[in-house]
């Protein structure tokens, strides 16, 4: 909502200066969003007539112009603008005047001495063509100042409205808002019946009136549609952003600024037979006036005549209809048509438009008759023309109920006590009507308030117009009571800070990613499609985090990132009640970073397990599987408490090509939940006996897992063996061809006494057998 | 009998020349050794005439214990040098820097994230999550937008083609939070949402911190003393100049936005405050009765507050960061700024 402040100001006039008047507005929830001066600063220019202009007579282009500035005699002022001619009126800047970037002097222009400068558009500032000078309409008054000729000392106030203040979307109701928070009086303009003087009437049915509880229209006749529109009027509308076209569209456009009225005209003569409020028919289509045509969908409401619908009710008139500069009849429509008829229709059709707007929020439905009686007036005024009556279809108007308000309650949200009669009297002065009943207030609110139904409605209102800085900012009170510490999970951010120390950067990459990454990472993921993606690259929601991380790999080796190790904690997407959060890693280039004291070794899978294992603190109970996105040889699932909880390993040869890497990454992802969950800590007595170590080669077939044979080793393992765990694996020479040698470290140690020596041969037979029973393994001679 | 000054006067000599410990202990053993210069002439004192040999005796002791002497001072000082050669060998250029890993770090969204749920936990506010693909329900009609109505225009919302939609706001969490918990509650619900929104000031993904506070006395004022609270402590300014606006938000009222004093400018107008002097940092408001009915809250006996504050905003300010963008184009070159 954008107005001129010189407007707001014929209507209301605070004692308070532009910003003052700005802060209260915005204070009260009315947010300014702008303050434009109507004009940039300059001064000391009039309006100027030139009475006779001769070429220079040493240059060309320039001209010698004799300038009535409405002094006793004319000035000599040298200008070079192509259009000066003999008869123009023009702005003219007198010695002295600043404008913007030139202050004026008397000068010598190549031997001709120059008082003052004629302007264009462009040297003062002001919107249009910069071409040559600005030339103004004949009846301006020569020697007159400019800017007050123009009214250009005026702001453009624009308004950030929240949708619950429709009534503010007019002059009238801007007024009457700054009435009440500022108490200054308000001067609303008297508007006046005017009689019939013909009797022509259109008929009119509204078959909807649900959705239009209330049409006018009134016929005018005999108009001179080409009568220009007021020069007050043109820069009033123009100043609210509305370029003025043809009056009797200029005269609608300007009572809905005034009183939020949306109205329409429609040529008289274009109508055929009566006028009806329906709903569209399936199949009907509107060419509309911005030569827009709409496919009419049957919950939209149409006005049509005889021949289909004629204007979208309450967003956009029709083409076919519309008022021409050749119209002579007219047909006024003024009407309230419900909220909900109108919301969303607009934006279905890719329309906003001023009416729509007003409509969708709310408009005035005590106001209607007085816009058709103004429009009627303004018509009248300027375009001339024989009114008829006002044909009114009026059917099941809202029905207003008085509101309570507790005064307990309103001190009880607000916090602090509220005077009940400074209450009353805000309420009031919004437009409702209050009385005191007792330890309440009865307030019947007015009827452009669609935002007051309710006790905490009018509980706002009061605070608002309190203020809400005059409520006290307090501490407040409440039990102590602790928050509950659950140990055995760790918060993510004491993840991300484990992540952090073994070197990992955090990112945050989009939820939504190209469903080409998805499948190509997994052929058989179904990401949701998203219906509106704002581009096809984020357009399903992800099913794993490796598409972002490995966009974020490639966008940082574009900028000469060498090494690359990333982490994101977030969610993947399955449906709507399924949205894990997951832990996924990238790993990429050197181990460390380049120095001095170490050797420079890439990264593989083993740094990255290791990795795992030290944010688990403890080995990992990983089985080799197979992932779509990662390499069939370099791949495992992660188990913890009898369930897979994710995948490592290097990423596909074919996907290295695929996403165009130099080198391959390492990758995991795991649910988080599972990588969060410890367990309590639990302490055990420490032995004060000797540890026993013993060190055991087996020789076993070189595709036989080492996790297999730990898994039988530490299950047949006996109550006093602490620690099973591999020291190397060899392969090569001295070794048969599909064999390998583990060795393993066991150790032992008892908590009640020394273990014997037949304890430890036993308990490491036992080792052996299960080694060789279920792993075909047999000790390393 | 050689005279033992003359032996002392060569055994110095002969100490003093030793290079090394081996090479001493050779000199001591020719002098003090069982066939050493001294220990032969201690041996000789049996020949002598009785008389003569108390004072001879008591010669040749001196003679000794001023070779000994010697031998531990210069041994003492061999062992010095060897440390000395061992230290001076073993000295290292501190000045390098030492090996390993590196350290990561994380997200400044994260880190703000942190400091945001570490000051509300701070006065005992829960931490509450909720999914981010939504319901329509959970995300308008529980909070009082109804179909249609135009506050649904301001949330540019991603739709699933399954009919879901990702929650525009944290402000679901509050809803699904108090169908499962009875009041008094405090909870901050923090997480990603999403707006159909791209341009040099929004990105389709940001996060929000929802805050919710239900007992049977709170107020306007208390909202407005935790939220000044938050805003003061997050940027360690005790005077940082607070306002609160009238605005409207259909799951709130009176419904409010809270200004801060420029941290850029200090209220002196600048680019990032628009030449305002204030910065708009959260809506807020006292929880709608039409929410709590939704939730079975009894309207009579509780009262709420609630406030929803986007975190890259208080990022950018925190940290002066000029650009929304780069939070989540992952730069490292970005992300190492804040490690």
């Amino acid at each position: 909502m954008q107005f001129s402040e010189a407007w707001l100001r014929s209507l209301v006039n605070p004692a308070l200066d532009t910003p003052q008047l700005a802060h209260a507005l915005t204070m009260a929830g009315l947010e300014v969003e702008a303050l434009t001066p109507a004009a940039p600063p300059f001064n000391t220019v009039v309006v100027a007539e030139i009475l006779a202009a001769e070429k220079h007579p040493d240059a060309d282009r320039l001209r010698v112009c004799r300038v009535d500035v409405g002094e006793a005699a004319p000035v000599t002022i040298v200008c070079g603008a192509p259009n000066a001619a003999a008869g123009l009126k023009v702005p003219c800047a007198r010695p002295g005047a600043r404008l913007p970037g030139i202050e004026i002097k008397v000068a010598k222009v190549r031997g001709v001495e120059s008082f003052g400068m004629l302007c264009s558009t462009k040297e003062l500032g002001l919107e249009g063509a910069a071409d040559g000078l600005m030339v103004l309409p004949a009846d301006a008054p020569v020697g007159e100042d400019f800017r007050a000729w123009l009214n250009l000392d005026d702001t453009l106030i624009t308004l950030k409205l929240t949708p619950n203040r429709a009534d503010c979307l007019s002059l009238h109701g801007v007024a009457r808002e700054v009435g009440a928070i500022t108490g200054a009086e308000v001067r609303l303009p008297q508007i006046r019946e005017t009689p019939a003087r013909i009797h022509d009437t259109v008929p009119l049915h509204v078959a909807a009136s649900g959705a239009c509880p209330l049409y006018l229209g009134r016929v005018v006749r005999g108009i001179d549609a080409q009568a220009p529109t007021p020069r007050w009027m043109a820069e009033r509308l123009e100043r609210s952003g509305i370029r003025p076209l043809l009056a009797p569209v200029d005269i609608t456009n300007y009572v809905l600024l005034e009183l939020g009225q949306p109205m329409h005209a429609f040529a008289l003569s274009r109508l055929s037979g009566g006028i009806e409020v329906r709903l569209a028919r399936a199949g009907e289509t509107l060419e509309l006036l911005n030569g827009q045509t709409a496919e009419l969908a049957p919950d939209m409401l149409v006005i049509a005549d005889a021949s289909g619908p004629v204007a979208l009710a309450g967003i956009m008139g029709g083409q076919p209809t519309s008022v021409e500069r050749v119209t002579v009849d007219v047909f006024l429509e003024a009407a309230f048509f419900a909220p909900t008829a109108i919301a969303g229709r607009a934006r279905r059709l890719g329309l906003s438009t001023d009416s729509s707007h007003r409509f969708e929020r709310g408009v005035d439905y005590a106001a209607t008759r007085q816009a058709m009686e103004r429009a009627t007036q303004l018509l009248l005024d300027i375009c001339g023309g024989q009114p008829g009556p006002i044909a009114e279809a009026v059917a099941g108007l809202p029905q207003r109920e008085p509101i309570t308000l507790r005064l307990a309650r309103l001190k009880r949200v607000a916090g602090i006590e509220l005077d009940a009669d400074q209450v009353a009297r805000g309420l009031s002065a919004l437009g409702a009507q209050v009385e005191r009943q007792g330890d309440c207030l009865a307030v019947m609110p007015p009827s452009f308030r669609f935002d007051l139904a309710i006790e905490e409605d009018l509980i706002e209102e009061a605070v608002r117009l309190f203020g809400y800085d005059n409520i006290p900012a307090q501490p407040p009170a409440a039990p102590s009571r602790m928050l509950p510490q659950d140990e055995t999970m760790l918060a993510d951010d004491v993840l991300r800070q484990m992540l952090v120390g073994l070197d990992y950067q955090e990112v945050i990459t989009y939820s939504f990613v190209d469903p080409a990454w998805e499948t190509a990472l997994n052929a058989d993921a179904r990401p949701l499609p998203l219906a509106n993606p704002i581009a096809s690259q984020l357009s399903a929601m992800r099913t794993t985090l490796w598409g972002g991380l490995i966009e974020t790999l490639r966008h940082n080796l574009n900028r000469q990132q060498e090494r690359v190790r990333i982490f994101e904690l977030g969610r993947v997407y399955a449906s709507q009640v399924e949205q894990p959060m997951k832990l996924g890693g990238l790993a990429y280039g050197e181990v460390q970073p380049e120095q001095w004291g170490a050797t420079a070794r890439r990264i593989d899978f083993f740094d990255l397990k290791g990795d795992l294992e030290r944010l688990f603190s403890h080995p990992l109970d990983s089985r080799r599987g197979a992932h779509p996105a990662l390499h069939p040889g370099q791949c495992a699932e992660l188990w913890t408490g009898g369930r897979a909880i994710g995948w490592i390993g290097a990423l596909h040869p074919r996907l290295v090509q695929a996403f165009d890497l130099p080198a391959v990454p390492v990758l995991f992802e795991l649910d988080s939940q599972a990588l969060a969950r410890r367990a309590l800590p639990r302490h055990a007595a420490l032995s004060r006996f000797p540890l026993v170590r013993r060190d055991l080669a087996f020789m076993l077939d070189i595709h036989t897992p080492a996790g297999e044979l730990l898994a039988a080793l530490r299950e047949a393992a006996s109550p006093q063996v602490r620690s099973i765990e591999v020291f190397d694996d060899y392969r090569g020479k001295g070794i048969g061809e599909n064999q390998k040698s583990l060795a393993i470290l066991v150790v032992m140690q008892d908590t009640e006494r020394t273990l014997t020596d037949r304890e430890v041969e036993d308990a490491v037979q036992k080792l052996i057998d299960a080694a060789l029973r279920q792993c075909n393994a047999s000790l390393r001679a | 009998m050689r005279n033992p000054n003359e032996i002392v006067a060569d055994a110095l000599i002969a100490i003093q020349a030793s290079p090394d410990l081996p090479a001493l202990e050779q000199v001591k053993a020719g002098y003090l050794g069982k066939s050493g210069q001294l220990t032969e002439l201690l041996k000789s004192l049996g020949a002598m005439p009785a008389d003569e040999r108390k004072t001879a005796g008591a010669r040749i002791n001196e003679a000794k214990q001023a070779v000994e002497a010697a031998l531990k001072t210069r041994r003492d000082a061999l062992q010095q040098a060897e440390l000395d050669r061992q230290l001076a060998a073993e000295t290292l250029d501190v000045t390098l820097p030492g090996r390993g890993l590196a350290r990561g770090g994380v997200h400044p969204v994260s880190r703000t994230l942190t400091r945001i749920q570490a000051l509300f936990r701070s006065i005992g506010f829960e931490v509450a999550t909720g999914p981010e693909i939504e319901t329509d329900f959970y995300n308008f009609t529980a909070l009082n937008i109804p179909e249609d109505h135009p506050a649904r225009a301001m949330h540019d919302t991603f739709y699933l083609q399954s009919g879901e939609l990702l929650r525009t706001h944290t402000s679901p969490v509050q809803v699904r939070y108090m169908q499962t918990h009875r009041p008094p509650l405090r909870i901050i619900a923090p997480g990603r949402v999403y707006r159909c929104d791209s341009d040099v000031t929004h990105t389709p993904m940001f996060h929000q911190v929802e805050g919710l506070w239900v007992d049977e006395s709170v107020s306007f004022a208390d909202l407005k003393g935790v939220l000044a609270d938050f805003m003061r402590n997050f940027f360690e300014r005790d005077d940082l100049p607070v306002r609160f606006r009238p605005s409207f938000f259909p799951f709130t009222e009176p419904s409010a936005e809270m200004d801060i004093g420029c941290v850029m400018c200090g209220g002196a107008g600048c680019r990032v405050c628009s030449h305002t002097g204030w910065l708009e940092v959260l809506g807020c408001g006292m929880v709608h009765p039409n929410v709590f009915r939704h939730v079975d809250i009894d309207t009579e006996r509780f009262v709420g507050f609630a406030f929803g504050l986007g975190v890259e905003r208080l990022a950018m300010l925190r940290y002066g960061v000029d650009d929304l963008r780069l939070f989540f184009e992952n730069d490292l070159r970005f992300l190492k700024q804040f490690n």
